[in-house]
């Protein structure tokens, strides 16, 4: 019965993310859109809002083009891998009180062990497809994932160390129970560093450098077409939403809320997920790109010691005040 | 400073590299032998007085039948300081097509230079990298060349014979019969009825 | 800044098969940073440029070769097909060329309209410079801001010839028809409201950061060697030198409004960039001075020849009363069929755009050069981007503002 509900809950979340993922896309251009004084999608059905539907159906129907000198094993695993570390680290996310489909104790560190995987995806599919683009843009990619990894790992250890705790429900009884609610903040400084290293760990702009139009044609999937493109594609939205979810959970006092919206116990966690989406489609209609060594400058001279002194400091009055 | 000053200049240093002193809508032209143009243009470059530092333009013009010596390689200098203009014209014979590179005295010649050998096949002596360069590198001819034919001749283009070849090898994935009857329509209405 | 290009000599570059082999990268011709059909043959260590050899010629059309074998009149619609991002500009470069060597004075009238359109094609190719450089650096709203009022230009255009792209707007010895009132008073209004559009593209890149990073120190390049390498316009004046054609040797109405030639004094790609956003004021201002100090009169020069310009001179053909205003009259034996040459520059958005004709007292141009500023500066390339890194060598191509159909002829 245990393992019925656990299936059911799976399937329930693996769905709403799925649509959610869809209509983010939607929603990233019409965002967008707006902000460039056009309109985006507005021919797929009213307001274009059949058009995610629409880009799916074309996705899964294109020709599956596999370029002759790729390696055909690692370039069929590469995409697969990208998307099953996303989709898994879903597994550890409480939406709202008492749901989450795995209420495990290192569930912040499972997220990052996640996350880290999916960056062996990318890299394999820039090796695997034997292009000079792709390889450059997996190489670019390994580099900012391993620098910013630290950034985002040591911007948490403040959460962490404040809510004693690696569980996300636990993180958010602790914020809850805390003085401020929110752990937004005494933590303001790391909540600066985990923005900044969210955007580099997702690859959005202005840290888009592994999948770089115009220097990189496309970056890592240069070569890939069709329902394997649609796989990193998906992949990108979940690890957004993810890094989302986590900034709400760590944050922003997650499900919690001014009010309690009765019978939508998710209400004040999908507004807040959403604050943090079209916070992404706000920076990225917004900033140049990094230059490569300078996200490498950025991550390393400036996030890293900043989350350190956040450590530092929350180390320090906790142990005056507690 | 008068329209001929910087040309009789010239004239006076190198008496026996000039031919002629042309003018034309206020446009002075120093026509010359091709031997010591690099030490003209250096003298006209570094010459603390003149400082011709902008090589504004360098082309060949190809005068067949017009000219006792074929081709010339044209010049027109302008000196950003001083803002005076001078045009010289070398003078390269058809047996003996070659002309040394200005590229020493100005880095921009590069590419002019390239360019009037791809397009009139005048070789220029100490350049860097004597490429085409808006032509294939297996382009047959220099096309500005007054004598090169205009209509290509009577043969097919070169990789005439690969695509037909290509063409046919594709043929057997012809499934609508397409290729023996190009009238023919697939699968769609015929919109006319 | 000054750490930002490493030193070469640093990278050891093996034989081929070696530990330290390059990697090539043939970046282009079909590449979404290149404008058009350039290619990079790029060697790299790591992300660092170690040569980078441009390969150009896949637009050449042959345009010099085709003219020979036409009228003066005939060639302008080629001209448009050069730079087909301002192509008006072109179209007013060549007649002045053709004015000169023919020895036609144009109406003052005609004079202030072509400043007017030049100016008009400046800020269409300085629009469109804008929004692909700040593409390609990766600030995506930019472009859009710049299309929006690059089309409000573009309609005018097409108020005043019909063509938004390929104009062939001015003839030899003036311009084809004369100017609407509403065309000039759609074009006044677009003048003042213009400056504040130029603000806001600068609120959004000028003190931005990253953009400061990815453009300041980068394809650094100095006076003497911009002058060697022979650029011309704002990639020329971004390294403080001041030549710009329209001062050095006027043509048109440019002796009778005044304006000011902005110059850089870095020669980095922040430079450039600077230089070409002031000259969408001083364009600005030189549109409204045309259009307020407009002389009346007539728009096309008396003796201007037509679009046949026979061959053969000693052909006389009367004109016909109906078509007086000039589709086909044929031309009279005149002594403008001199011999000679002449070498004709004007300053287009992108920099010295050259005509070099020579004439054998024919109506056709027996040799005609075109030194068109963009092959120039795709052959500095190599001078600029060498020692920086790939994205830079996209920031250096967007900064010289090249485009391949006038590289290409």
């Amino acid at each position: 019965m245990e393992l019925l509900w656990i299936l059911v809950k799976i399937l329930i979340v693996f769905g709403v993310v799925m649509l959610h993922v869809a209509y983010a896309t939607y929603f990233e251009r019409k965002v967008i859109g707006h902000m460039q004084v056009r309109m985006g999608p507005m021919r797929v059905g009213p307001h274009g809002l059949l058009q995610p539907i629409a880009d799916g159906i074309k996705l899964f129907f294109k020709e599956d083009v596999i370029p002759t000198p790729a390696d055909k094993q690692v370039f069929y695993a590469a995409p697969l891998i990208c998307l099953i570390s996303a989709v898994s680290s879903l597994a550890v996310i409480p939406f709202f009180e008492g749901f989450a489909i795995a209420n495990i104790n290192i569930g912040l560190l499972y997220i990052f062990a996640l996350s880290s995987l999916a960056s062996y995806g990318v890299v394999l599919s820039g090796w695997s497809s034997n292009s000079k683009y792709a390889f450059l843009g997996g190489l670019r990619s390994s580099a900012q994932v391993i620098s910013y990894e630290i950034a985002m790992g040591l911007s948490l250890v403040g959460v962490m160390m404040m809510a004693g705790s690696l569980n996300l429900t636990d993180i958010v009884h602790a914020q809850m129970s805390s003085s401020f609610k929110i752990y937004l903040i005494p933590q303001f400084l790391g909540f600066f560093v985990f923005v900044v290293a969210m955007l580099a760990e997702t690859n959005r702009t202005p840290f888009d450098l592994p999948e770089a139009e115009t220097e990189l044609v496309a970056g890592y999937f240069t070569e890939y077409s069709g329902m394997r493109f649609a796989l990193f594609f998906l992949a990108e939205y979940i690890g957004m939403i993810i890094m989302s979810c986590i900034g709400v959970i760590c944050f922003l006092g997650g499900w919690s809320g001014p009010f309690h919206v009765p019978g939508l116990p998710f209400f004040w966690f999908v507004i807040k997920v959403y604050l943090f989406i079209f916070f992404y489609y706000w920076v990225r209609a917004t900033l140049p790109r990094y230059r490569y060594d300078q996200l490498m400058a950025l991550g390393w001279k400036v996030l890293i010691p900043l989350a350190l002194f956040n450590i530092v400091l929350t180390g320090t009055i906790k142990s005056i005040s507690g | 400073m008068g329209l001929l000053e910087i040309a009789t200049l010239i004239q006076d240093r190198y008496p026996d590299q000039v031919i002629e002193v042309v003018t034309c809508r206020e446009q002075a032209g120093v026509i010359l032998h091709k031997e010591k143009i690099l030490e003209i243009c250096r003298w006209l470059h570094d010459d603390p007085v003149l400082q011709f530092n902008h090589l504004a333009d360098l082309c060949g013009v190809d005068y067949l039948h017009k000219k006792d010596v074929r081709f010339e390689v044209v010049y027109n200098l302008y000196s950003i300081p001083t803002k005076r203009r001078i045009r010289l014209r070398a003078q390269v014979p058809e047996d003996d097509c070659w002309i040394d590179s200005v590229t020493p005295v100005w880095i921009g010649a590069n590419w002019h230079e390239r360019e009037c050998y791809d397009l009139f096949g005048i070789k220029f002596k100490g350049h860097p990298d004597m490429r085409r360069i808006l032509l294939p590198e297996d382009w047959e001819g220099h096309p500005l060349r007054k004598d090169y034919p205009l209509d290509g001749g009577r043969r097919n283009w070169r990789g005439y014979d690969e695509v037909k070849e290509k063409a046919r090898r594709l043929r057997e994935y012809d499934f609508y019969g397409m290729y023996e009857d190009p009238t023919k329509k697939i699968g769609l209405k015929d919109v006319s009825k | 800044m000054s750490a930002n290009k490493p030193d070469l000599k640093l990278i050891k570059n093996d034989t081929p098969g070696g530990e330290n082999e390059a990697y090539t990268v043939a970046m282009g011709p079909q590449h979404p940073a290149t404008h058009g059909v350039l290619k990079l043959d790029l060697e790299l260590d790591g992300e660092t440029v170690i040569k980078c050899r441009p390969t150009v010629g896949f637009l050449h059309r042959g345009v010099e070769k085709l003219a020979e074998n036409m009228s003066y009149a005939q060639v302008l619609p080629l001209t448009d097909r050069l730079d087909y991002i301002a192509s008006m500009a072109n179209n007013v470069a060549y007649s002045i060329a053709v004015e000169t060597l023919l020895g036609i004075e144009t109406p003052l009238r005609a004079k202030y309209i072509r400043t007017m359109v030049m100016e008009m094609a400046r800020l269409t190719g300085h629009l469109l410079w804008l929004a692909t450089h700040a593409l390609d650096i990766g600030a995506m709203t930019v472009f859009l801001y710049c299309f929006r009022e690059r089309e409000n230009l573009l309609d005018m255009f097409e108020e005043l010839c019909g063509a938004r792209l390929t104009t062939t707007y001015t003839c030899i010895g003036g311009v084809r028809q004369d100017v609407t009132g509403h065309f000039l008073e759609t074009l006044y209004a677009f003048t003042e409201e213009f400056p504040s559009r130029v603000k806001e593209y600068e609120t959004l890149i000028d003190q931005n950061r990253i953009w400061l990073k990815r453009t300041k120190g980068i394809g650094v390049i100095t006076a003497e060697q911009a002058v060697s390498l022979g650029l011309t316009g704002p990639s020329l004046r971004g390294s403080g030198v001041d030549y710009d054609v329209r001062k050095h040797m006027p043509y048109d109405a440019y002796p009778f409004v005044e304006f000011e030639v902005p110059i850089g004094s870095e020669g980095d790609v922040y430079d450039r960039y600077r230089c070409r956003m002031e000259e969408f004021l001083q364009s600005n201002s030189i549109i409204r001075q045309c259009i307020e100090q407009l002389p009346a009169g007539p728009v096309r020069a008396e003796d201007a020849p037509d679009l046949v310009m026979e061959y053969n001179p000693a052909k006389k053909v009367a004109a016909d009363a109906t078509f007086s205003s000039g589709i086909i009259k044929l031309m009279e034996d005149r002594d403008r069929y001199m011999q000679g040459d002449v070498y004709v520059a004007a300053e287009v958005p992108k920099g010295e755009l050259g005509f070099y004709f020579v004439s054998d007292g024919h109506g056709r141009p027996y040799r005609m050069h075109i030194r068109s500023p963009s092959y120039i500066h795709i052959g500095a390339l190599p001078y600029l981007c060498e020692g920086y890194m790939v994205a830079d060598v996209i920031a250096n191509i967007g900064s010289l503002d090249v485009v391949l159909g006038e590289c290409d002829r």
